[in-house]
């Protein structure tokens, strides 16, 4: 079959690399994976139970498009106590499926062909596909080991010209863990000013900072909310990835251009999961904390070992990753990462699967059990000792 | 300090060379600390979570809701100490509402346990009544569930 009936902008998407990897792991036996981006925990018993409940109500029909009123008012209030921004639950607040279909009604309500977007690397793989599927120009602004990935103004400066609409965040940041330091996001945030620009802030993470530091948005930021779109959902904190459930909060312009397209795609975002979502948000504190904490022992064990392996890794203050330099092994990411599964059977995801600056280093995620964990460092340990001519 | 009682009262069984790595401290560190929450009686002792369906299947367990007389100096204290010494009692607390004492009881057969409560525990002067309740079944213990679930399946990459 000629692939020409396959559009043209699709077909120059590039095939995921993560993908080809995680074929070629599905296809063996007993592999110990620290490749999995989400939380190793089921959702916690009593949101499961609460959308149990609501399909005993006979709740199963659609709800407005916007989201239902009472997750609606639960957002606006969540966002408001822990984000200190308020946004009005009727014009200012559209419930998703997923972050990801939030990035994607945004992207596309307010690019114009050939627009430029603005975003750091290494990032979420769907940065960067989302961007051209939307018509918009990707523009790559790398970051530093040194800076413990965290972005600065003055790389910013380096890639902004007189088309660039649009800046996208994610701190916590998947695959790095880095954190934005305030002083550094407030520069950020005057340098959106200064070139008019949207920011789309990604804060799927946000929850999970450690070490008592205290995550800032950059939507509450002085002069900031007017033109940034606050983007979250349930899957990481509230451990709730296959429920597909997120929101966007913003300007009501476009928060009413985003349910413009939202409402002929998607219509609405499950019933059930919005019904989940309120009690996450209501009642989730607790076993949100607690799972938090675990993340942040098995953080410290992870980073522990790795350095002892030789396999420089900085301590990062956020989300569920690690991201050590394995340039010390001579090996690039793939060929660490496929020679790690091969001789050892421990699955990494190579650096470059979230951009071209994330050679030299492998994202290993600790969302999974202490056993698997501690039995993987010890794995990974003895593979890169192994290595011949690494000096550690 | 917190992090470190909640670990060990959910598995106090983990090695503590992984516990330190855990907590960021070294392994004198963490003994040391240890040592203090044991002998400042924090840390009273530890156990090991039995699924009586497994081991000892015959042994019974009974909840007894008591009610007693209070006793004009020391309130409660002195008769609660004095059923808290019996080998059989394995818990006792003081309770609000409809009883004082909960008493929970493990002996080896059904005989066991009635014997305990006819000849021991009813037979104390201060004791008013006894309502006897038999263990059928553990569900959750301690935190702990008795029935293992098998884990949900989950992709082994994913972004």
């Amino acid at each position: 079959m000629s692939s020409s009936r396959i559009a043209e902008h699709v077909r120059n998407i590039p095939r995921s690399g993560i993908r080809d990897f995680f074929e070629i792991v599905q296809s063996m036996k007993g592999v110990i994976s620290l490749g999995i981006g989400e939380p190793d925990f089921v959702t916690p018993w009593h949101i499961r139970e609460a959308a149990i409940y609501s399909l005993e109500k006979g709740k199963t029909g659609y709800t407005s498009n916007l989201g239902t009123p009472r997750l609606r008012r639960a957002i606006a209030k969540y966002v408001e106590q822990h984000f200190a921004v308020e946004y009005k639950p009727h014009d200012e607040i559209i419930v998703t499926v997923g972050v990801s279909e939030a990035i994607d009604l945004a992207l596309r309500s307010m690019l114009n062909p050939g627009d430029e977007v603005l975003y750091h690397e290494p990032c979420y793989v769907s940065y960067r596909p989302s961007i051209q599927l939307a018509g918009g120009v990707p523009v790559a602004v790398a970051t530093r080991a040194e800076d413990e990935f965290s972005l600065k103004a003055s790389d910013l400066e380096k890639a902004v010209t007189s088309k660039t609409r649009v800046l996208m965040l994610n701190f916590p940041t998947n695959p790095t863990g880095a954190v934005m330091p305030l002083e550094e996001l407030k520069k950020i945030a005057e340098f959106s000013i200064k070139h008019n620009l949207v920011v789309l802030t990604d804060e799927i993470y946000s929850e999970l900072t450690y070490d008592e530091l205290s995550h800032h948005s950059i939507a509450a930021l002085p002069g900031m909310k007017e033109r940034t779109l606050f983007m979250h959902g349930f899957s990481k904190a509230f451990a709730m990835t296959g429920w597909r459930i997120g929101y966007a909060c913003g300007p009501a312009d476009i928060i009413e251009a985003m349910m413009k397209i939202h409402q002929y795609s998607m219509l609405c975002a499950s019933t059930m999961s919005q019904e989940a979502a309120c009690e996450a948000l209501e009642r989730g504190q607790r076993s949100m904390e607690r799972m938090k904490e675990e993340y942040r022992l098995r953080r410290n064990y992870i980073v522990s070992s790795l350095n002892e392996a030789g396999i420089p890794c900085h301590l990062p203050k956020g989300a569920f990753y690690v991201f050590p330099d394995i340039r010390g092994t001579g090996l690039i990411s793939k060929d660490f990462s496929l020679k790690l599964l091969d001789a050892k059977k421990v699955a990494v995801v190579p650096g470059t699967a979230f951009g071209p600056s994330g050679e030299g280093y492998v994202r290993c995620s600790y969302a999974a059990g202490m056993d698997q964990i501690k039995l993987a460092c010890q794995l990974i340990s003895e593979f890169v000792r192994d290595i011949p001519g690494t000096a550690s | 300090m917190d992090s470190l009682i909640r670990i060990l009262k959910q598995n106090s069984a983990i090695p503590r060379a992984d516990l330190a790595r855990q907590l960021g401290l070294s392994e004198p560190e963490l003994a040391a600390k240890i040592t203090k929450l044991e002998s400042d009686g924090t840390i009273l002792g530890y156990h090991a979570v039995i699924n009586r369906e497994k081991w000892d299947t015959d042994a019974v367990t009974a909840v007894i809701e008591v009610r007693v007389t209070p006793e004009r100096e020391g309130g409660f204290d002195r008769i609660a100490s004095r059923i808290a010494g019996f080998e059989e009692v394995q818990s006792v607390y003081l309770m609000s509402g409809g009883h004082d004492l909960m008493v929970v009881v493990e002996g080896s057969n059904l005989r066991e346990v009635a014997s305990f409560v006819a000849d021991k525990l009813s037979t104390i002067e201060a004791v008013q009544s006894c309502a006897t309740h038999f263990r059928l079944k553990t569900y959750k213990e301690n935190g702990m569930l008795h029935a293992v679930e098998e884990a949900p399946e989950r992709l082994s990459v994913t972004p």
